[in-house]
Formats: C-alpha cells, sequence, structure tokens
C-alpha cells in the first residue's frame, strides 16, 4: 500500500509539474494576475507530493518492506537504522528521488521567500523550475521507478554495498545534490530574466542568495565526498580527477564565477549577458554531471550498474534543457542593455579576470572529461585522460588566479589603484617570501615548485587579512574605534575574507600532503614495526570483532614517536556476508593537522598482513579550508543588504518584516 | 580609454588566456594520455615494452599467486589471449578471481605486464565498461554476468 501510495503521489506531482510549467508562464505573457498566482500555491503542493513520495519510499526502508524490489536490492534488516536511511540514496533509483525532492524543495523556497519579487518574473521562474522537475518525473516514472514490487517478497534484502555503508553516504550526496539543484533556481531566473528581455541590478540582488547557497552546499559536498573517498577507499588520494568529481568541480568552478559576476551585476549593473550565461552554463554543467554519472557512459568509481535506456533520456533531457536555454540566450541576449562601464585596472577588472580563467579552467576540466568519449566515438580507440593531464593544465590556470586574488578586493570599482594596493600587499608578500624561503630551507626533497606553492598560499591567506586589516584601519587607528568599524563592516566583506582565506588553507594543505607526504607499503608480522616520518608503528597481532552485519578482523598497531608512546591504531577487513564482500576500513590519527593513516589487507596464515602506511602532512588544511569558504559563505548570505533583498519602488506597501526594524548600517 | 580600447583590452587579454589554456592542454594531452587495450589487442597491435597502456579483461581463474612480500601475480584474460600481470602492494577490495579488472602499468622486456595500479571498484556487480566492450569483442561476453547478481534470488520481478 504505502509503495503505491508513493508511486501515486509522484504522478500526481508531475501533473501539478505541468500546471506550473504552463499556466503561470501564459500568465506572465498575457499579463493575466490570476494565472501568473497559481505559481505559489502549485509550487507549494508540488513539493507536498513529492515530500510524500520520498517518505513513502523512506518508509519502505525503515520497515524493510522487502517486496519492494528497489529496498530488497539495497537494503538488509540488520542494517543500523541510519543506514537504512541513507541506502535510500545509495542506488539509482533512490538518488534520483533525492534530486528531485531537492528540486521541489528549492521551489518551494523560491515560492516562500519570493514574496518581494515581481509577479512576472517569480511565475517564470517558478514555471521553468517546473519544466525541469516534470523532466525529471517523467525519467523516474518511465526509467527508474524506485516502486517497483516483486510478486513473491524474498525474505531478506541484499544489503547495502558496503563501501556504502558509511556515515559518509549520510551527507555527501544530500549535500552536493543541495549545490547542483540550487543552481537550478539562478537558472531558472536566468530564463525567466530572458523571457522578460529585461534585467538590472535588482535581478542579481535576488539571485545572489541563491547562487551562494549552492555553492556553498556543493563546496562541503565536494569537500566531505573527498575526505569519504580518503578514509574509505584505503589509499588515502584526497582527489582522483574521476571523471564523477570532475562532474561536481566543473558546476563549481562556473558557480564560483558565478557568484564574482553576480556581485559587478548588482553592484555596478555590469556583466549582464555574461552572468546570464554563466547561470545557464552552472546548470547545465550540473546537468552533465548527472549526466555522467546516471547514464554509465563512463567508468568511474560511482558507476552503479546501468540501464542504457536511463542513458539516453537523460541525454534527451540534457539536449532539451541545455539546448533550449542557449537557443533562447542567443535569440533574447542582445535585448539585455549593457551599463556600467570600467577600466581593466579595477574591482572589476579583477572579478572579470577571475571570471576569464575560472572558465578557462573549468573547459580544460570539461575537454579532458569529455575527450576520451569523443575519442571513442569517432575513432574506437579507447583512452584514459589521468591525473597528469589535469595536474599540468588546471594547475598552471589557477597560479595568475592566486596570485591576483589579494588585489581584489583591494581595487576600487571603476577605476583601481594597482600601485595602491601592491603597496598595502607588501607586508603579504614578504610574508609569503619568508614563508617560501623557511619550506626551502626545512623540508629537504620533494619538488622545487612546492615551496613557490607554499608561498602562493601564505599569500593568499596574508591578502586576506590584509583587507580587513586595512578596511578596519586597525594599524592606524586607536584599538577601540577600529573594532567598531571591524563590527560596522559589511559581513559580506568578512565572508569575502574568510573564503579566500579558505582557499589559501586548502592549496597549503594539497601542497604539504602531496609534495612532503610518506607512504610505507610493507607486510608486517606481528611484533615488527614499521617507520614512517617521526613515527614508529609496532603489529601486536590481528582479532576479531563482530558488527550488526559484518565481522570485522582487527590489526592492532601501537605507535610511539620517539621512545613515547603516542596511542593504538585499529585498521580493520570488514566482511559483510550478505554480499560476500569485503572492504578495508582504514585507521586514521590526527596530529595537529596531519594524519597518520594505516590500512590493512587480507591476513597471511602465517600471521603476517600487508600493509599500507602513510603520513599525510596538513592534509587536514584541504578540509578545513573548505570549511572556511562554507564560513565565508554563510557570513555573506547572513548580510543585510541580501537579506531584505532590493528596495521595493514607491508604490508598493511598506515591508513590515523583522529586517526593516534594524537600525541602518 | 575608449570603449572600443577598454574592449579590445578585453578581448585581446581573454583570446590570450584561451591560447595558453590550448598550449597546455595540447602539451597535456601529448603526454598524459593513456590507451585502453585488452590481452588481444596488446597481441594484435605489438604493444612494445615501456609504452604505459591500460589492460583489463577477466582475472583468470586460478591464476593468483602471491609471492614475496607483497608481490603479486595473476593473469588478464579477454576469452582469446591472456597475459600476466605482476603487481606490488594490496589489492583493491573488489578483486577476485574470474572478475573484470582493469591494470595501468606497461609491458617489460619479457611480456609480463608489470601494473602499477589496480583500478578498485564500487560494486560488486559492476563491470569496467570498457572489459565489456572487449570481452563482446572476443565473443566471450555472457549476459549473465551483468544479470548475474542484479536479480532477486527468489520469484521473478514484478
Amino acid at each position: 500500500m504505502i509503495p503505491e501510495l508513493g508511486h501515486y503521489a509522484l504522478m500526481l506531482a508531475f501533473g501539478i509539474a505541468l500546471i506550473q510549467g504552463t499556466m503561470p508562464i501564459f500568465g506572465a505573457r498575457s499579463n493575466d494576475p490570476l494565472l501568473m498566482s497559481m505559481a505559489t500555491p502549485a509550487a507549494l503542493a508540488h513539493f507536498a507530493f513529492v515530500a510524500l513520495a520520498f517518505a513513502a519510499l523512506a518508509e519502505c526502508y525503515v520497515t524493510s518492506d522487502f517486496s519492494v524490489l528497489n529496498v530488497y536490492e539495497n537494503s538488509n534488516s540488520a542494517m543500523p537504522l541510519i543506514y537504512r536511511l541513507t541506502s535510500i540514496w545509495g542506488n539509482h533509483e533512490g538518488s534520483m528521488m533525492l534530486w528531485l525532492s531537492i528540486l521541489a524543495f528549492f521551489g518551494a523556497l523560491v515560492a516562500i521567500f519570493g514574496g518581494n519579487l515581481p509577479a512576472a518574473l517569480k511565475a517564470d521562474a517558478l514555471g521553468v523550475q517546473a519544466w525541469i522537475a516534470a523532466a525529471f518525473e517523467l525519467f523516474i516514472l518511465i526509467t527508474s521507478n524506485p516502486f517497483v514490487r516483486i510478486a513473491n517478497a524474498p525474505f531478506e534484502g541484499r544489503d547495502l554495498n558496503p563501501i556504502l555503508q558509511d556515515p559518509g553516504l549520510a551527507f555527501h550526496p544530500p549535500m552536493l545534490y543541495l549545490g547542483y539543484v540550487g543552481f537550478s533556481i539562478t537558472f531558472s531566473f536566468a530564463i525567466a530574466a530572458l523571457l522578460e528581455g529585461r534585467i538590472d541590478a535588482a535581478w542579481a540582488r535576488w539571485v545572489r542568495p541563491w547562487v551562494l547557497v549552492a555553492w556553498m552546499c556543493l563546496t562541503l559536498g565536494i569537500a566531505g565526498g573527498s575526505y569519504w573517498s580518503y578514509y574509505e577507499l584505503g589509499w588515502g588520494g584526497f582527489w582522483f580527477w574521476d571523471p564523477v568529481e570532475n562532474a561536481s568541480l566543473m558546476p563549481w568552478l562556473a558557480g564560483t564565477a558565478l557568484l564574482h559576476s553576480a556581485v559587478v551585476m548588482e553592484k555596478r549593473d555590469a556583466l549582464k549577458v555574461w552572468t546570464i550565461l554563466l547561470a545557464i552554463l552552472a546548470f547545465s554543467l550540473s546537468l552533465i554531471g548527472t549526466f555522467l554519472v546516471r547514464s554509465g557512459v563512463l567508468t568511474s568509481v560511482h558507476a552503479f550498474a546501468t540501464d542504457p535506456r536511463r542513458g539516453v533520456f537523460i541525454l534527451a533531457i540534457l539536449i532539451a534543457f541545455i539546448g533550449g536555454a542557449l537557443s533562447l540566450y542567443a535569440w533574447r541576449a542582445p535585448l539585455l542593455k549593457q551599463g556600467g562601464l570600467f577600466a581593466p585596472i579595477s574591482r572589476e577588472g579583477a572579478l572579470v579576470f577571475n571570471n576569464l580563467f575560472l572558465v578557462t579552467a573549468c573547459a580544460t576540466v570539461l575537454i579532458g572529461t569529455l575527450y576520451p568519449l569523443a575519442l571513442e566515438a569517432l575513432t574506437g580507440d579507447k583512452i584514459s585522460v589521468g591525473p597528469p593531464f589535469f595536474n599540468s593544465t588546471f594547475g598552471p590556470l589557477f597560479v595568475p588566479l592566486m596570485i591576483v586574488m589579494p588585489f581584489g578586493p583591494l581595487m576600487g570599482w571603476k577605476r583601481g589603484d594597482l600601485l595602491g594596493a601592491a603597496q598595502r600587499l607588501l607586508a603579504a608578500a614578504m610574508l609569503a617570501a619568508v614563508a617560501m624561503a623557511a619550506a626551502f630551507a626545512i623540508a629537504r626533497g620533494g619538488p622545487v615548485l612546492a615551496p613557490f606553492g607554499v608561498g602562493v598560499a601564505v599569500f593568499v591567506m596574508a591578502g586576506a587579512v590584509t583587507d580587513i586589516v586595512e578596511r578596519t584601519m586597525i594599524l592606524r587607528l586607536p584599538l577601540r574605534s577600529a573594532l567598531l568599524r571591524a563590527v560596522g563592516l559589511p559581513r559580506s566583506a568578512w565572508g569575502t575574507a574568510f573564503a579566500h582565506f579558505g582557499i589559501g588553507v586548502a592549496l597549503l594543505g594539497i601542497i604539504g600532503v602531496t609534495a612532503w607526504g610518506s607512504e610505507r607499503i610493507a607486510e608486517v608480522k606481528p611484533g615488527q614495526s614499521l617507520d614512517v616520518a617521526h613515527y614508529r608503528l609496532t603489529f601486536e597481532g590481528t582479532f576479531n570483532r563482530a558488527g550488526p552485519n559484518y565481522q570485522d578482523v582487527v590489526g592492532r598497531f601501537t605507535v610511539y614517536r620517539g621512545s613515547e608512546l603516542v596511542g593504538a591504531m585499529e585498521p580493520s577487513r570488514r566482511t559483510f556476508p550478505a554480499r560476500d564482500m569485503a572492504v578495508t576500513e582504514a585507521a586514521l590519527m590526527t596530529r595537529g593537522v596531519s594524519q597518520i593513516y594505516v590500512s590493512i589487507g587480507d591476513p597471511n596464515k602465517d600471521g603476517s598482513i600487508p600493509v599500507r602506511l602513510y603520513f599525510k602532512p596538513q592534509v587536514l588544511l584541504i578540509w578545513l579550508g573548505a570549511a572556511f569558504m562554507f564560513f565565508g559563505g554563510a557570513l555573506s548570505l547572513s548580510d543585510r543588504r541580501l537579506r531584505i533583498g532590493a528596495p521595493r519602488p514607491a508604490k508598493a506597501k511598506p515591508a513590515r518584516t523583522k529586517a526593516s526594524l534594524q537600525p541602518a548600517e | 580609454m575608449t570603449r572600443k580600447q577598454r574592449r579590445l583590452v578585453l578581448i585581446g587579454g581573454s583570446l590570450g588566456v584561451l591560447a595558453i589554456a590550448v598550449g597546455l592542454m595540447l602539451n597535456a594531452f601529448r603526454d598524459s594520455i593513456v590507451f585502453f587495450n585488452s590481452p588481444s589487442d596488446v597481441m594484435e597491435k605489438h604493444v612494445g615494452p615501456g609504452t604505459r597502456i591500460r589492460l583489463g579483461g577477466l582475472v583468470k581463474s586460478g591464476s593468483l599467486v602471491r609471492g614475496n612480500g607483497l608481490r603479486i601475480r595473476f593473469e588478464i584474460t579477454d576469452g582469446k589471449d591472456e597475459i600476466p600481470v605482476t603487481y606490488d602492494g594490496v589489492l583493491p577490495d573488489l578483486f577476485r578471481e574470474g572478475q573484470g579488472v582493469v591494470a595501468e602499468g606497461a609491458l617489460d622486456g619479457s611480456g609480463v605486464f608489470d601494473a602499477d595500479t589496480i583500478l578498485a571498484k564500487h560494486d560488486a556487480t559492476y563491470m569496467p565498461k570498457e572489459v565489456v566492450d572487449a570481452l563482446k569483442k572476443s565473443g566471450h561476453w555472457k549476459d549473465d554476468y551483468a544479470q548475474r547478481a542484479a536479480l532477486p534470488v527468489t520469484g521473478a520481478s514484478k
């Protein structure tokens, strides 16, 4: 009964999406307020039915209803509740349901918080949003129905893929999808603006919070996925340049560019046509990402067993939306008036520079990811484009971006003073030079470029601090008035500084771990020791341990630094009888921001085990940097300017919101 | 500066960045592309020793030998030809005899493939697409490879 209810709710949601996708848009064209006002209740009802369908699927998983094929294939009654819940999206059908639910959720948010939007813009945006939802609902109903029943219900489920039985699954896909799908809002707004043929600074102000939310979630989702694969896959890599990772990186790059170009549009009314294009591209890249992951055209660690019909269907969605959006763009974009002149050396100029490099870097990733597909289609040759390609294209493009980054916030709008900015960054540059020299002196060995990278990272961090120091005038004014200035600074200024600082922190971590990490792979017998960096690990032996639906063979290691006992580490081999599969559970020991990482293979008959032992210097900085970026985004989001939105025309009633009661800045 | 000059600066700058990016990519494409081959491809194309390739197929049943320390030997087959592979290290979780595998490395002088990477896959039912194609090409693809684990044990679906 419950699964049928969910299936039915999904069909009803599809029907509502069709109404939501046509009536309000038609109303906006014929200037009919009644039709336009249908958008809000339709979006809310749509969300309610999609949520009902998702809840029905969740109920099947929670109660372990193995008469549902999807539950049978991906769940097991012995699994803890948290994994029974997360296994909803640990498979193709369920993950599409999650995608759709988040899409409907965002649609409802626009309906609720979009009270200050012009009626036509809101109607159009929600209409476009409904078309996306309808396409994916059709996709789920036709090719990926999660509610299919089995005639003779089996007694026990086949269990979730063991690698996915991890708290990471609770966090990584929802965050990533919040990011991917968040860009659907900016896409819808961009299409709505094109339909209207009119766009202004207020548009950028409405759109910016959505870009920020999507960007923050995507940042955290990518970082979370990176940390998950780092500890789960057993060899300590934090980024593989796997096609699916690239698929999440590309919308992030385009979204970061969009975030910055929207600032220019909001403040200076310039770069309109470009911002619209970026909004379209960011979501298009999210769709391409979904296609690459879900269609099985690429060999990747994320591929589920696939059905070719799905690939064709998603490809059709892709062509319809990306092709349609770009055609509309080509047709309508010339109508949008250009505004706001600026000199090449200016804040706008710096942001254009940022956009240029981010988009170019994004294009190289796209080409590297799709080139194998194109070549196979054309010549039949199968190739793989691996990390060396991306390292030697992406890296050089990011260096100028990093070096220019601290200059941006120090430049004035319209016309900037490059010399003045350089003078103010002198302290940061000196600090970077000292760090470079120190890295060169301390680190014997490692790549020659690594100390240079440390210098760049320190420059970025010190540059972010310089920005705040300059704005608060903390070095020139008495402390008290400087603090008052610090409190008075717009939160978005703090947000910028935090996010830029985070980039530097992450870069420092990436350089540290790739240049100075050490690795030992060996076979050890009980009593033997292995050395890595300053640490000595002694293998004590193995023992067995039982979990709810698995068996662990645990290897116990004691860790010494010199003669001092630091602690014990217990990596294991985890066997899941339901799937007859074993996975590696690595053990991590955090020392400051560095980590010791141990994973083991299957024990041999003589009691020895194969061991991979790594020392990962500064590795935690990578994810700490992402946390800084997220925090910066959150600060920016809480900025009063974004919260209250654009000023209303004088005719409208004055808003009686909480925000309007706050004192002026 | 006039509006025209500003626009020229912008366009010139963009083209410059684009040119740099294209140069970087062409350079990287020359050095860092790895071709995928099945064992019979290797035999037919006479892939020389030292050329970096990806070798994919099934791990031949009964061929896995653990040598000294961490050295592992096995054979990769596509049903037609087979190539011995050596690998130093810990095998990924899903490595099994009779299952699909993709190894990256190069042939040594004696025709043994020296792998430095064995690709790990998420799912026991998942078979790398290249391996599927290679098996289909050599006529040794069996439909039940994909379905074997995917179907319910009891009862038919629907």
